[in-house]
């Protein structure tokens, strides 16, 4: 890569972009500012597991859930401030996932993805389950208070979740590339590109994998929390297995190991479900029923224009410019 | 606000006209002089997009009216989005709807979790949540949230009525009850139980749950054949009630079968469990299902069937959620009507919770709605009905529960 230089610099326009948002628009909007950054972090966490290590998860979304009745629990049931919750319920999510590793290490690639697949189908139904009642709420759910802005600040609850929201994504954005760029990122590339050659340079397999999968849940926690507080509920049909699937979706479209691809990712999961619902409209009322067909070909027009996702666009992009100065 | 309010409370209805129309404006989000915007969310896709056809009932309802001239001179924009029955997405939806949109009201937002999720919103900001598309009991509690109206027959409701029946005619049965583990199937357990009260709580001798996962209920019904019950109470939606009550007659259990209200379609229910096997089957119905055959005649669905003609297509004609939207449809334009001049937020949540015995052309003869400002659920009545191989027999008187 040359363009070092100018991916910095538009990190940082898009950070101080980010950090201009919650000023400028309304509160709707930045509640769903809110929602993409949330869904960012969980792309990144799932990224660093698919992208990086090739273990393929369609049941991210039980971690997103774990940490959003976590965070629910905790608060509501427990009375613990959220700023905690939220670090307490991710550690849960990191040793569920690295606990969920060690099966993972027995399944390779599409038996991988049915182990997980079971994860995402069964935990609406585990969160639904009657002997849970008084700790899950059951199918009512739990119904949180969402979180003011400290010490006085001139801020609405929304301004000041989306700021949350923005520290936490940065944070773990960074925390992200300083993994992926260690000597640890290279052992868990190599492991997903020549496992047994990794081996033989010493890699710990067991190791690097479960706690690949423990860090991946740990951002999906995060960011299930973080959607908890913003909602103000959970129930078991907020995590359904869609939700699973559209990380997965998430991730493909910002484009495989690449970070800064799952604000794109998130930005894509976020808006087109909405695009393909108003696009629907359009075909007069009998197709208000076309909505996921729409999203199918929006999907499938995303993937063969951009076949490496946005970033990989982005790069070609990129190298392009830097080849014709 | 707090001027407008009192202003509203004191201010004759002919006062409120003359000043209403200029005055009202200024602080009655989605009405102009020519249209009133209505929101709505339903899950046109996803796992329950099944029940999308409500939505669609709707809008096509209100278009006939729009090309009647509308309500007061005033056109419907009904705008409903997709949430996909995924409770942030509703959250989402509904902030678009109220903040961008600006809408006037909610109406038949559908499913337990997602009204769930956005009552408290829509309470704070005062914003009506009319007839919210669930029969779940929480959604009529004017004491705590006062935005919210309830519609459906809520389902402890109905488990009452039954629990009444069973009381009145078996006093000594033993009572076994299949029910859906969820909201749905709990809201009858604990309707039965609240009138079965403490001494007769033994009468449940057997209960069994399933998951809506589950392929069959057999092994459910087995266990409770197992416990020498002679009254089976099957609280389950339309496929798997089919499956009991196919299973109850086969294993030659002779008990006495009550089916919930949700699953009392004879083409999509009873037909599949095969007709002869659901004979004496009993449930407490409101609705006229177009494919019993004594309906044919109808004045009501005769209504139906015109406008399903003009504006459906034949398979939305005999779907029970598409009558069910027709009927909230008309609920909602009779509280427009009955808003006159004076769309603000306030009137149209006091006309909504001043609703009149309301006869709608798909509800049985004699069953109305009502409600008011305590009373936030405006169908509380049922008649129960015997089915004797044909069709659905009405008996007895209708209940109110």
């Amino acid at each position: 890569m040359t363009g070092t230089a100018p991916r910095t610099l538009l990190t940082l326009a898009l950070f101080a972009a980010a950090l201009a948002f919650p000023f400028l628009a309304s509160g709707y909007h930045i509640y769903q500012g809110a929602q993409v950054l949330i869904l960012a972090i969980a792309l990144i966490g799932l990224n660093l597991l698919t992208g990086y290590n090739g273990q393929i998860s369609l049941g991210h979304g039980a971690f997103f859930a774990i940490g959003g009745y976590g965070a629910a629990i905790l608060t509501v049931k427990l009375g613990v401030p959220y700023f905690l919750a939220i670090p307490l319920a991710s550690l849960v999510c990191f040793g569920a996932g690295f606990l969920f590793g060690f099966p993972a290490l027995r399944f390779g690639g599409l038996y991988l993805a049915l182990a997980t697949f079971a994860l995402a189908v069964a935990t609406p139904q585990i969160l639904a389950y009657k002997g849970f009642d008084a700790v899950t709420g059951g199918s009512s759910g739990v119904t949180l208070i969402k979180p003011r802005a400290p010490f006085g600040l001139p801020l609405s609850a929304d301004q000041w979740l989306y700021l949350v929201c923005l520290a936490c994504a940065a944070i773990l954005y960074f925390a992200a590339r300083n993994l992926v760029t260690s000597r640890i990122g290279r052992a868990l590339v190599a492991l997903r590109d020549q496992p047994i050659a990794a081996e033989t340079m010493g890699v710990d397999a067991a190791l690097y994998k479960t706690t690949c999968f423990g860090v991946s849940a740990l951002y999906a926690g995060v960011a299930g929390g973080l959607s908890a507080l913003a909602v103000g509920f959970v129930s078991p049909e907020s995590f359904g297995l869609s939700l699973s699937l559209s990380f997965l979706v998430g991730i493909v479209v910002g484009g495989l190991a690449s970070l800064g691809g799952m604000l794109f990712g998130a930005l894509f999961i976020e808006f087109v479900p909405n695009l393909a619902d108003q696009l629907s409209v359009t075909f007069g009322e009998s197709a208000k029923a076309l909505p996921g067909a729409i999203y199918g070909v929006l999907l499938i027009l995303a993937m063969a224009i951009m076949p490496g996702g946005v970033a990989g666009a982005l790069r070609s992009a990129l190298r392009w410019a830097s080849k014709t100065k | 606000m707090i001027t407008r309010r009192s202003f509203l409370h004191t201010g004759a209805a002919g006062a409120a006209f003359l000043a209403g129309a200029r005055a009202a404006h200024a602080d009655t989000p989605g009405v102009t002089d020519t249209e009133i915007k209505i929101g709505q969310t339903m899950p046109y896709s996803g796992p329950a997009s099944a029940y999308g056809v409500i939505g669609r009932v709707e809008a096509a309802y209100f278009k006939m009216i729009n090309e009647q001239g509308g309500v007061n001179g005033r056109k419907i924009n009904f705008i409903s989005l997709d949430d996909a029955y995924s409770p942030p997405k509703t959250v989402e939806q509904v902030r678009k709807l109220v903040e961008d949109e600006k809408v006037a009201f909610l109406f038949n937002t559908l499913g337990t979790a997602p009204n769930l999720a956005i009552r408290q919103y829509l309470n704070d900001n005062k914003v009506p949540q009319l007839f919210v598309a669930t029969g779940a009991a929480v959604f009529a509690d004017p004491e705590h949230f006062p935005w919210t109206i309830g519609f459906n027959p809520n389902y402890q409701t109905e488990a009452r009525i039954y629990a009444k029946h069973i009381l009145a005619t078996k006093p000594d049965g033993k009572i076994a009850v299949l029910f859906q583990n969820d909201g749905f199937g709990k809201d009858y357990l604990t309707g039965l139980k609240d009138v079965l009260g403490a001494d007769k709580a033994a009468m449940i001798v057997k209960e069994a749950s399933y998951e809506t996962s589950e392929p069959t209920v057999d092994s459910q019904i087995v266990t409770l054949q197992g416990s020498g019950a002679d009254i089976l109470i099957i609280a389950a939606t339309p496929k798997f009630a089919a499956q009991a009550i196919r299973k109850s007659f086969d294993l030659g259990w002779n008990a006495t079968r009550y089916v919930s209200n949700v699953s009392y379609s004879i083409g999509a229910v009873l037909k599949p469990a095969g007709l002869e096997k659901s004979k004496g089957l009993i449930t407490g119905s409101y609705g006229k299902d177009v494919t019993d055959a004594k309906f044919k005649d109808d004045p009501g669905v005769l209504e139906w069937k015109a406008f399903s003609d003009k504006y459906l297509t034949p398979k939305e004609y005999i779907d029970l959620n598409a009558s069910y939207g027709y009927g909230a449809a008309q609920t909602m334009v009779q509280v427009l009507k009955q808003c006159g001049a004076d769309l603000s937020r306030d009137n149209v949540l006091k006309q909504a919770a001043s609703l009149k015995a309301l006869q709608l052309p798909m509800l049985l003869d004699g069953i109305v709605l009502n409600t008011s400002p305590t009373n936030y659920s405006p169908i509380r009545q049922l008649q129960l009905a015997q089915f004797d191989g044909e069709s659905w027999k009405l008996f007895g008187d209708i209940i109110t529960g």
